[in-house]
Formats: structure tokens, sequence, C-alpha cells
């Protein structure tokens, strides 16, 4: 089989051994996420204090791309300033965008370089994203919370 | 405008598969293999012809004028409609022309919730609308928001575990405060054919108005929707051979004309004071608008097509190559099928699971073989809930597909589990 270009062996490697994954306590905000089109879904928990990612949980159901980005995102923004972090899911979104027409920075998205080969596959995009888009979401709303709870 | 069709004697899979001219394309290098039929289905030269020799020497709007064209269009709109009827067992004006099959079972659905109190079609608190666990979303949500909007209550026929309906309740489900009975003919995940018979018999006998879901038969079978007893049915024209913007609603001549339209607008209308209008009968009184006219000229040569081939043998081509895939998956290991396992009572759609490697990626990799099947929850989420699944794969054939292709396939299943078990 040929598509070694979308099934890179990191992304293999994080599909069949996934990091930081099952529900985890303490947690803020709790999001659960689908992508309609396939039925992919994740539920993910996002734990933020001192405006650092303390952690990030998720119990997911996907495809190889779907789970394996969002092992590889639970790499990258725990133990990250949220500000920092939320660059980062910039980053790996602009990369995701480009249909294969982006270098992708290691130094910045590490193993999610492996995903360059996803942007040239529009359907298998939205898989790539499901697991950021939730991580976003719950530390917005957790930021948000927090941010109300000061004033 | 008469299509060239094909002459065969016997089912002649490489004359058919001559008239498509996609089908010689390739993929990734390799000889495209198009298994993803339920989805859409590739078109013949002779509907494409008819189409491009209707717009290119007759076109015009309809109903509308008095010149040449305007005439030679409505000719060919109307002796569209004539023949979409026939390929029914049905009269012409019980043909309305559509945008797809969800817009028939959308329109009967507002139809009935413009209907007001009196009215045979009136739903309100109390009425009872059943549909299947197995529908298609075309053919549960438009009924979920009928319910909605008239307070009436959704209850469904619960499906076997072996993809079957369970009819053990179908006298407490289908029962005096039933107004309509909703359901597919051929699902389009599992492939099971629905007993019409059982199930139109129970609704005449509480008084249910029915409606059948032919968007999965009407292409690959003879049908007559008089002998299948039912009050409406509908099918989409781009799972047929024709193009994509056209599909049909059939109903009762005597229902048609006494619900109440749908989308108000041109050419459905009688007489229009700014006080109010009086309605046109149908099918005119469902068709507001300038209809979809070039398209229902080329769904009427695929019904030429369809018929020139042969419905009978069509079925029986499929028939032959589903049972070849239902053999060949189940002398796999790890791999299972979901929905009858067996040619009886089932139309070509054949899902199925391989073990431990998620839909998506199988049909990537079978994609990079050239194989194009579909995958997801085929607009079926129910289905996939109620045998705990988040998606399917699913193979699907038709009048051109060959025993080579299901082989292609079975060999691509095997390839996809040595790659995502290394």
């Amino acid at each position: 089989m040929s598509n070694e270009s979308l099934y890179q062996e990191i992304i293999l490697d994080h599909y069949r051994n996934p990091h930081h994954s099952g529900l985890r306590d303490p947690y803020d905000v709790e999001v659960h996420h689908v992508n309609p089109t396939c039925g992919d879904e994740v539920t993910l928990r996002v734990q933020v204090a001192g405006g650092v990612v303390q952690d990030v949980s998720y119990d997911g159901q996907g495809c190889s791309i779907s789970q394996a980005s969002t092992s590889v995102m639970t790499d990258l923004v725990i133990g990250r300033g949220v500000d920092e972090a939320m660059q980062t899911s910039e980053a790996f979104l602009a990369l995701m965008q480009s249909r294969g027409q982006l270098e992708p920075d290691e130094d910045v998205l590490e193993d999610g370089i492996a995903f360059a080969g996803v942007s040239r596959y529009p359907a298998r995009v939205k898989c790539a994203l499901l697991g950021w888009m939730a991580w976003k979401d719950a530390t917005a709303q957790a930021v948000a919370a927090s941010a109300g709870g000061a004033s | 405008m008469t299509a060239v069709l094909p002459d065969l004697a016997s089912y002649d899979v490489d004359a058919v598969r001559a008239d498509f001219p996609i089908l010689v394309r390739e993929v990734f290098g390799l000889p495209l293999v198009y298994l993803d039929n339920a989805s859409s289905s590739q078109k013949p030269r002779q509907v494409l012809d008819a189409e491009r020799s209707f717009v290119e020497q007759h076109y015009s709007n309809v109903h509308r004028g008095v010149h040449t064209l305007s005439q030679e269009a409505t000719d060919a709109y109307e002796s569209a409609r004539s023949t979409v009827a026939a390929f029914l067992g049905a009269r012409h004006e019980e043909v309305v022309f559509t945008k797809n099959a969800t817009e028939a079972y959308n329109l009967v659905a507002h139809s009935f919730g413009n209907a007001p109190v009196g009215s045979p079609f009136h739903l309100g608190p109390g009425d009872e609308v059943c549909v299947t666990e197995m529908e298609h979303h075309s053919n549960l949500v438009p009924w979920q928001m009928l319910c909605e909007r008239t307070g009436a209550t959704l209850r469904w026929l619960p499906l076997t575990d072996d993809g079957r309906l369970d009819l053990t309740d179908l006298d407490t489900l289908v029962n005096e405060r039933t107004r309509i009975l909703a359901f597919v003919h051929i699902s389009n995940i599992l492939g099971t054919a629905n007993p019409v018979d059982v199930l139109v018999a129970r609704a005449r006998e509480v008084g249910a108005f029915t409606l059948l879901d032919g968007a999965q038969s009407a292409p690959h079978q003879s049908v007559d929707v008089t002998a299948l007893g039912v009050d409406f049915f509908a099918l989409t024209g781009h799972k047929m051979l024709a193009p994509s913007g056209i599909g049909v609603l059939w109903g009762r001549k005597e229902l048609l004309d006494a619900m109440p339209p749908f989308m108000g607008g041109g050419s459905m209308i009688e007489v229009v004071q700014m006080s109010g209008s009086t309605y046109a009968p149908a099918p005119e009184r469902f068709e507001a608008g300038t209809p979809v006219i070039s398209q229902a000229v080329a769904l009427a040569a695929a019904c030429d097509y369809l018929q020139a081939v042969g419905l009978d043998r069509i079925a029986a081509h499929e028939q032959a190559l589903t049972a070849q895939l239902l053999d060949g998956i189940g002398a796999l290991e790890g791999v299972r099928v979901i929905g009858p396992d067996t040619i009886e009572m089932r139309g070509a759609a054949v899902s199925f699971a391989i073990d431990d490697v998620h839909p998506h990626d199988v049909g990537q990799s079978l994609d990079e073989l050239g194989i194009a099947v579909r995958v997801g929850h085929h607009c079926a989420f129910p289905v996939c809930r109620r045998y705990g699944v988040a998606a399917t794969t699913r193979a699907s054939s038709y009048l051109y597909n060959t025993a080579a292709e299901i082989d292609v396939l079975l060999e691509g299943i095997v390839t996809v589990q040595r790659f995502w078990r290394r």
C-alpha cells in the first residue's frame, strides 16, 4: 500500500499507543465534539491554572488520523502556557489548511509535522482537527470562566 | 432525442460498461473500481446525450409561452413525466418532479403540517407518525420536525440483531392513532429489503397513509407502485443513472389533489388575487417555480436505459455480485457484515466492519487501490448506534460492476488488514 505520505509511522505510533488518553480528574471544563460527516467523536477535559495548561485528558472514537492527532496535541499543550499552546494550535491549523504547500516547523509542531501529508486530503483535515478544536473550545471556556471568577 | 439503447440478448456487462465513459479512468494508476453506487451512480452516454441534445435543440422554460421552443420544451418535460410514470406503473398526473427524494419527503411532511383541523391530513397532539429505526435521515428528520411542529408523537419499528425490522410490536406501534407510516423499501446502509406487503396491510387496517422510500429500490429492481399498495413513493435520479437535482414524488392522485401545497410560487396556482390564491391540481400544485427541466429529460432517458437493459436482469446481475461479496467476506477472518448476510430479501448495498481498523482508514486505503467505497454513518446515525459502530464501510454494486471487481475489493480488504495489523 502506497499511502505512506498520509499514514506516516509517527501517526501510526500515536494511533496504536495514544498519549494521555483516558478521562482524568481534576478538570475545569469538559467538551464533547463530533465530526458529523463521519461520526467520529471525542470527549475532552482541560484543567488550566496560573495561565498554564495543567492537564488534557480525553476519550475518543475515531480513525487513525483523529486519534493520533489528539494524542500529538496533548504532548504539545500539556505543561505549556495557554498563549503558547494557542499559538501552536494556530500553527497546526495553518498546516492543515495548506493543501501540502506549507513546510511545517518541527520546533513548533514536533510530531505534528507528520500530519503535513494529511493537508493534501481535504476529506481528512477535519479528522486531524477534531481533538485540537475540542481542546481550543474547552480551554477558551476554562480561561473565560476563571476570568469571570476573578472579576 | 431518442437514445441509442444497448441491444443485449443476454446480460453483457462489458457492453453496459462501454456506455459509461467514466469507467475507463484510473485512480492512482489503477483501474477505477466504483462500488459507491448506493451513494450516487455513474451516468451512461445515452443519458448525457439526451440532456445535451435537449438543451442544444429544444431548451426553453416550460408551461409559460406560446413560442415553438416553449412548446417543445414543455412537450419534452411532460413526456419525461409520462416516461417516469410508466417506469413506476403510475399515471402521468401522479408524478411530481422534485429536487431529490429528500425534498419529496419534506413535501409530504410539510403538506400534512399545513393541513387545517378537519382535513384528513391534519396532525395534532395524540396523533402518531411511525417510521423505522433503519431510515435514512431524509425519511426520519422531516417526520421528527413535523412532530415538533404539530405535537404529534413519533414512533419507530426497531431492528433485529441480524439487520431486519423487528415486527413483534407492529400492531402496537402502528395503531389507530397512526396517521402515516413512512418506511424504507431497501435500506441504504444495511441492504435490507423490507416486507412492504406486511406493513401496508397493517397501515390499511388502521387507516394510516403509507410512504415508501424507494431511493435504493427504484434504481435496481422493477417497481410498480400500484402493486406495492402504498400511498406515496419517492426516488432520486442521481442514484439511477440520471443527473443530480431531479427526484420524484409519486402519490395517489386523489391524495395529491386534496393535500395543501408545500411551496408557493409560479406554476402551482389557479387564480391569484391580492387577497389570496387558489391552487392548481397535482402535479403542478407541487411544482412551484421553474422546475428542473433538462434533468427531468435526462431522468426519462435513464428510465429508458434501465428498461432497455432490463430491470429484472439488472437485479439478477446485482444479486450474483452481492452473493459473491457476502460469501467472500464470510470467508475472511476479522470482517463482519452489518446487515443481512444472505441474499434473501436484500439489496446490493453491503456494509461491513474490519476488526481494529476504522472505516475512514479502510476507505482511504481502498482508495489507494482504485476502489471507491463509502465510509461513515451513511446518513443513518441510529443504525450505527443500534449495531454499536461509529461508522461502517459500504460497498454497493450496480449494473456495470463485474465479478472481477468484487474480487479486487475482497483482495483489497485483505491488503488493508495486512497494512493496519503490521
